[in-house]
């Protein structure tokens, strides 16, 4: 088997994530070609791995709701509700100077996981017992929590905060590797351990697949279910304690395009909108190839970073084509064999 | 159990319309400024956008597809037309920026068509993509930035009242624009579509059982294609009127409104599955939503708290008809299990 | 004989290098009932397709009335009056009757606006063919399941059909709907209209038509007059294997009941329903599509919970609630839909073992051990004799004998003292069918209790030790299968 050969055979093993491998290193060989020095540096690297975490997780999130054929819209509204907590909680713990005791910041990460699974498990009970459909169960709930944010400051910011949180959360570990990027990867290690190797990823791909049959098998839907968007909840939380460090304030109406791009990303990365399929690398690698882009691009001055969402949009109107011909089998460029 | 969800949903207008009628007394009983002809006005002329976009969301998830893109299709239709007749010096009146922004809209369409049509991509997807694409050709391409002029023409177009409401008690006064008659007009041609021609029966047959409409003759791609064309034609048609009651061009604050209309037509009744709802409960969840968002002032609650009502009201809403549906299959088995024996 | 109204002739047909009908021929007489036969994947569903235009065949040639077609299409086909029946009817649920009749002549005239009184018009000519009285104005969706099919017929019967061709038209029907649904048949018939009746059930095939033709692998195995037919000869033309059906004698009973039914009721569906179950018995329990068979074998899984009487594992009360109540009490339920209720489809094989018992492979925590996940699918695939090259591929790649398999290797490997089994045969070839009473059989003998609720009953009386049938939700009468037959048992169902 000559290395061609082997190449494809590698290609072919999971076309979806090859793909995205390929994107990203035509654009990464693109980038070397014309703007080397100003992309690859260290610093830029740090800078776009502090970047992508707050929708990362968010994205990560929706990608289990989607493996169980759900959908979870509310999480942007569930990051700046738990951002918008976490300010207020740190400022009245602040004395005068805005200094805060040591054991303030953790408090406020477990308090705020706290609250996304409570919001998740919301969204899970609405759609498990009530069977709200999920798409309007967490567009209902995305706007409750904005709602509620909006309520608890007015529609302003909450803004000067303590300034060691931010000052913690964007240190870099070892002076190298961004904190936000530890959060995300936990993060990722902890769902692609969950899905791959735990009862709970076997039973939630199951019921994406086939929930009448997952019923059958005695599978207990609901809880999963709750479980599911809890996890959703959390993760969301993580990514709107990210934002709050970025922005150094939260207000209820950031990161509103999040929703949708998220979504993008995970459909982007080839989890099945319907259910029953994805990977947490797919949806890792889209995530990664998103920031890159965008980074990319604004290295080039003269290109308005307002063309990072259509070429966002083309590239996955794009696979989705793509995917088209592969499943139908279509070869564009080749004969087609027998 | 679908088929039950649908018909179910099919019989909802009266409940909705109960519900609206029992908040406009609530809102009238703790305001007693309801009923007074400037703020039925103000509803009314609060509708028209939001009323406009409705239509071609149903028609999409009629079709049994869902479309997010309108927003940005009618952000990005409506810059251009503005920008384009305000390079040109364009001095006429409403009909022309009318077709440009129609001819516009049919070619955004068009390109959902595209893919959801000929290459049976879910829409949902598609249309994600192509909101983004659209944004990012407006803001990217275009260079789109806020203009605060725009054609005379259309400027007068959104100033102009088919009469002026006026409040007997307070005085204040509130006018009917005559963007009223284009919503108006754009609900007229689409029930005719959908109800009269065999190209709407087609939509509603495609949503039922697209297999079975393939068979029984409904050419499925050709229907979906021109379906979202004139969707596109549709949700320009809004962005313009939006341009000219606001007598300015403001090219992102329409996006992100994809939401709450699709949530109006959900809760007006219409199957989410696809193939079922009417005109009618669609105008009445849509009306309800922009009545529940404009009212918060009457009923003396500060309007930080809007967002707050508007979401309970989604889940409260479709929580009902979830736990309904659930009754009436469980009766229903029961039912037809009584009638065998 | 008469001119033949249909001749397909050497129709050949492949689909990405598989050959699905190897030059396979069909001749149909005006105004014969014709039943085409044979197991799934023989390629009777793609001649019905290639008949009706829907594919288009790579050698071969269809004559219809005389009139010669190289290939045919869609539009050829209903203008010379071939009208297909799918299985599903290809109705709108959610449109009136009166559309579902009407919108496929109105599109067929290129009509482009809604006429509603033209369109009552036609509805009311269309059903007025086969004396249906409906509702015109209600939603299909409303209608029972043989309404729906009088729909599609109905709808047929309007483009001056010659031919109607009806796919598995008894699977979801009742007998009583199955014994209307041949008087119309007949009608047909008498008014000259010729109907290919596709199906796999042997007593059909028997009881309505006159001429049959059986196909195996997309080959024609013998053509003829059914009178020349009977049961031996008929499944040997559909699987060429022959077979020695065993009887079934219970060998190692228990003592005591490990199952025990005490008046169990479900208010509109099933009534005082008492009966016992020991190690190594196989109850079968028979009834018609509405007798309440279905919901008392949910009830025995906890999927619709009884709401009177009692039941008592090894002689202690349980109460099941769900379906993991039965699990934990050691009920096993293989459902009556297998694409729906007992697959995953597009997961694999291996996923689909073990995903009852899963909770049993992992440690407390839920980490699964991939090492015994591994053996324990071995071990399945290997028992239960699954063809397959590897067990990671998906579950939609195998035959309906070797899904079965699956769906019951899931059960097994929960290792249930009681099996309830709802149809565990439909839409199973012969052979895989054979299989499969073998498999169950051993199990009883090896100390399990079954319990199989099937009409077929053929399958149980060869398979069972007691009958219980069930009419109108109660046990209408109790058989021990050695000594009595099919007729009776039939008398008490009707």
């Amino acid at each position: 088997m000559g290395i061609g050969a082997k190449l494809s055979a590698i290609y072919r093993r999971d076309r979806h994530i090859s793909r995205l491998i390929l994107m990203m290193v035509v654009w990464a060989a693109f980038m070397a070609i014309t703007r080397f020095d100003k992309f690859y540096t260290l610093i830029n690297f740090q800078t776009m791995a502090s970047q992508f975490p707050e929708f990362g997780l968010m994205s990560l999130g929706i990608m289990v709701c989607m493996i169980t054929g759900g959908i979870d819209l509310s999480t942007v509204g569930v990051a700046n509700l738990v951002s918008i907590c976490a300010a207020m909680l740190m400022k009245g713990m602040a004395n005068e100077e805005g200094e805060i005791a040591a054991y303030v910041i953790p408090l406020c990460f477990v308090i705020a996981i706290a609250l996304g699974a409570v919001a998740g498990a919301f969204n899970g009970l609405l759609i498990s017992r009530i069977r709200i459909p999920p798409i309007l169960a967490t567009l209902g709930t995305s706007e409750l929590f904005t709602g509620i944010a909006i309520v608890l400051t007015d529609g302003k910011a909450v803004s000067k905060l303590p300034r060691v949180y931010s000052s913690t959360i964007n240190s870099k570990i070892f002076g190298l590797i961004p904190t936000q990027l530890v959060f995300f990867a936990v993060m990722a290690l902890i769902l692609w351990f969950l899905l791959t190797r735990t009862t709970y990823g076997t039973k939630i791909y199951m019921i994406g697949t086939s929930a009448r049959a997952a019923e059958f098998s005695g599978i207990r839907m609901s809880l999963l279910l709750i479980k599911t968007y809890m996890l959703s909840g959390i993760c969301a939380a993580l990514g709107g304690m990210v934002m709050l460090a970025n922005y150094n304030s939260a207000r209820a109406d950031y990161g509103t395009v999040y929703t949708l791009q998220c979504v993008l990303i995970v459909v982007l990365g080839g989890v099945n909108p319907n259910g029953g399929s994805g990977k947490t690398s797919g949806v890792v690698l889209a995530i990664c190839l998103l920031q890159m882009l965008q980074t990319g691009i604004n290295r080039f001055p003269q290109i308005s970073s307002y063309y990072i969402s259509l070429i966002w949009g083309g590239v996955l109107i794009l696979v989705m084509v793509l995917n088209y011909f592969t499943e139908h089998n279509i070869h564009l460029f080749k004969p087609k064999r027998s | 159990m679908q088929r039950f969800l649908k018909k179910l949903s099919r019989r909802n207008e009266p409940y909705i319309f109960l519900v609206l009628l029992v908040l406009c007394v609530l809102i009238e009983v703790r305001s007693g400024q309801f009923f007074t002809p400037n703020n039925i006005v103000d509803k009314l002329s609060a509708l028209v956008v939001p009323g406009i976009f409705a239509v071609g969301a149903f028609m999409v998830i009629v079709s049994g597809g869902m479309d997010v893109s309108f927003p940005a299709l009618a952000s990005l239709s409506a810059y251009a037309t503005t920008k384009m007749l305000l390079d040109a010096n364009y001095t006429g009146g409403i009909w022309l920026p009318i077709l440009v922004s129609l001819a516009i809209g049919a070619v955004l369409g068009a390109f959902n068509g595209i893919f959801v049509g000929y290459f049976g991509l879910p829409a949902l997807i598609v249309t994600l993509g192509s909101s983004s694409v659209f944004k990012g050709f407006m803001q990217g391409t275009l260079a789109s930035r806020q203009l605060a002029v725009i054609p005379e023409g259309m400027a007068a177009f959104g100033r102009s009242a088919i009469f002026v409401a006026t409040n007997p008690e307070s005085g204040l006064t509130s006018r009917m624009p005559m963007a009223f008659l284009v919503f108006v007009a754009v609900v007229a041609v689409a029930w005719f579509i959908l109800n009269r021609t065999m190209f709407g029966r087609g939509i509603y047959a495609i949503g039922g059982n697209e297999v079975s409409a393939h068979r029984a003759g409904f050419s499925v791609r050709k229907t979906k294609f021109w379906m979202y064309v004139f969707v596109g034609m549709i949700a320009s048609l809004a962005g313009l009127m939006r341009t000219c009651m606001m007598t300015q061009m403001h090219p992102t604050n329409m996006l992100g409104m994809e939401m709450n209309i699709i949530a109006g037509v959900v809760l007006g009744g219409t199957a989410i599955s696809g193939g079922a709802g009417t005109l009618t409960g669609c105008m009445l969840g849509t009306l309800l939503i922009v009545i529940v968002e404009n009212s918060m002032i009457l009923l003396g609650i500060p309007t930080v708290w809007k967002s707050v009502f508007v979401g309970a009201l989604i889940i409260i809403g479709t929580g009902v008809s979830a736990l309904q549906v659930a009754r009436a299959n469980r009766a229903a088995a029961r039912k037809t299990a009584k009638e065998v024996a | 004989m008469a001119q033949p109204l249909l001749r397909a002739v050497d129709i050949c047909k492949s689909f990405a290098g598989v050959q699905a009908l190897k030059g396979v021929s069909l001749e149909i007489q005006p105004g014969e009932i014709h039943c085409l036969a044979g197991e799934n994947g023989c390629g009777k569903s793609t001649l019905i397709k290639i008949i009706s235009g829907v594919y288009q065949q790579d050698s071969g040639y269809i004559e219809f009335n005389g009139k010669r077609f190289g290939k045919i299409t869609p539009r050829d086909a209903i203008a010379s009056g071939i009208q297909v029946i799918y299985q599903d009817f290809s109705i709108f649920p959610n449109l009136t009757v009166m559309e579902n009749l009407a919108l496929n002549s109105e599109l067929a005239d290129g009509h482009k606006l809604v006429n509603r009184k033209r369109m009552r018009k036609i509805a009311e000519e269309a059903i007025a063919k086969i004396n249906f009285d409906v509702e015109l104005d209600r939603l299909v969706g409303t209608l029972s399941v043989a309404e729906k099919q009088m729909v599609a017929i109905s709808r047929a019967l309007m483009f001056n059909a010659r031919l109607i061709i009806m796919d598995e038209p008894t699977t979801a029907l009742t007998r009583k709907e199955v014994q209307a649904l041949f008087k119309i048949i007949m009608r047909l018939k008498q008014q000259g209209i010729a109907i290919l009746f596709v199906s796999h059930k042997l007593n059909e095939v028997f009881e309505i038509s006159e001429r049959f033709t059986i196909f195996r692998s997309g080959e024609l195995v013998v053509s003829g007059n059914t009178s020349d037919l009977d049961d031996k000869k008929f499944s040997y033309y559909m699987t060429g294997r022959e077979f020695e059906d065993e009887l079934f004698t219970p060998q190692n009973l228990s003592e005591k009941p490990v199952l025990e039914a005490k008046g169990l009721g479900l208010t509109g569906f099933f009534e005082d329903i008492s009966f016992t179950l020991r190690k190594g018995e196989i109850l079968g329990i028979t009834g018609l599509l509405d007798s309440g068979r279905t919901e008392l074998a949910l009830s025995l899984f906890g999927m619709r919970p009884a709401d009177k009487g009692a039941l008592y594992k090894d002689g202690e009360e349980i109460h099941l609630k769900s379906p993991q109540d039965a699990i934990k009490n050691r009920i096993g339920y293989v459902p009556e839909d297998r694409l729906s209720e007992g697959l995953f489809l597009p997961r694999s094989i291996a996923d689909n073992v073990v995903i009852s018992e899963i909770d049993r492979l992992a440690s407390g925590v839920g980490i699964i051990d991939r090492a015994k996940r591994r053996s324990e699918i071995y071990r399945w695939v290997r028992d239960m004799a699954i063809a397959t090259p590897n067990p990671e591929n998906a579950c939609s790649t195998l035959s309906g004998g070797n899904q079965q398999r699956i769906v019951l290797a899931k059960w097994l490997a929960c290792n249930p003292d009681v099996l309830v089994l709802n149809g565990p045969t439909v839409g199973v070839d012969i052979g895989s069918k054979h299989d499969i009473h073998a498999i169950l059989q051993r199990l009883a003998n090896e100390g399990m209790a079954i319990i199989i609720i099937s009409d077929d009953l053929p399958e149980v009386l060869q398979n069972c030790s007691r009958l219980l049938v069930l009419k109108a939700g109660r046990v209408a009468a109790e058989f021990l299968p050695a000594s009595t037959n099919e007729q009776e048992v039939l008398s008490h169902m009707l």
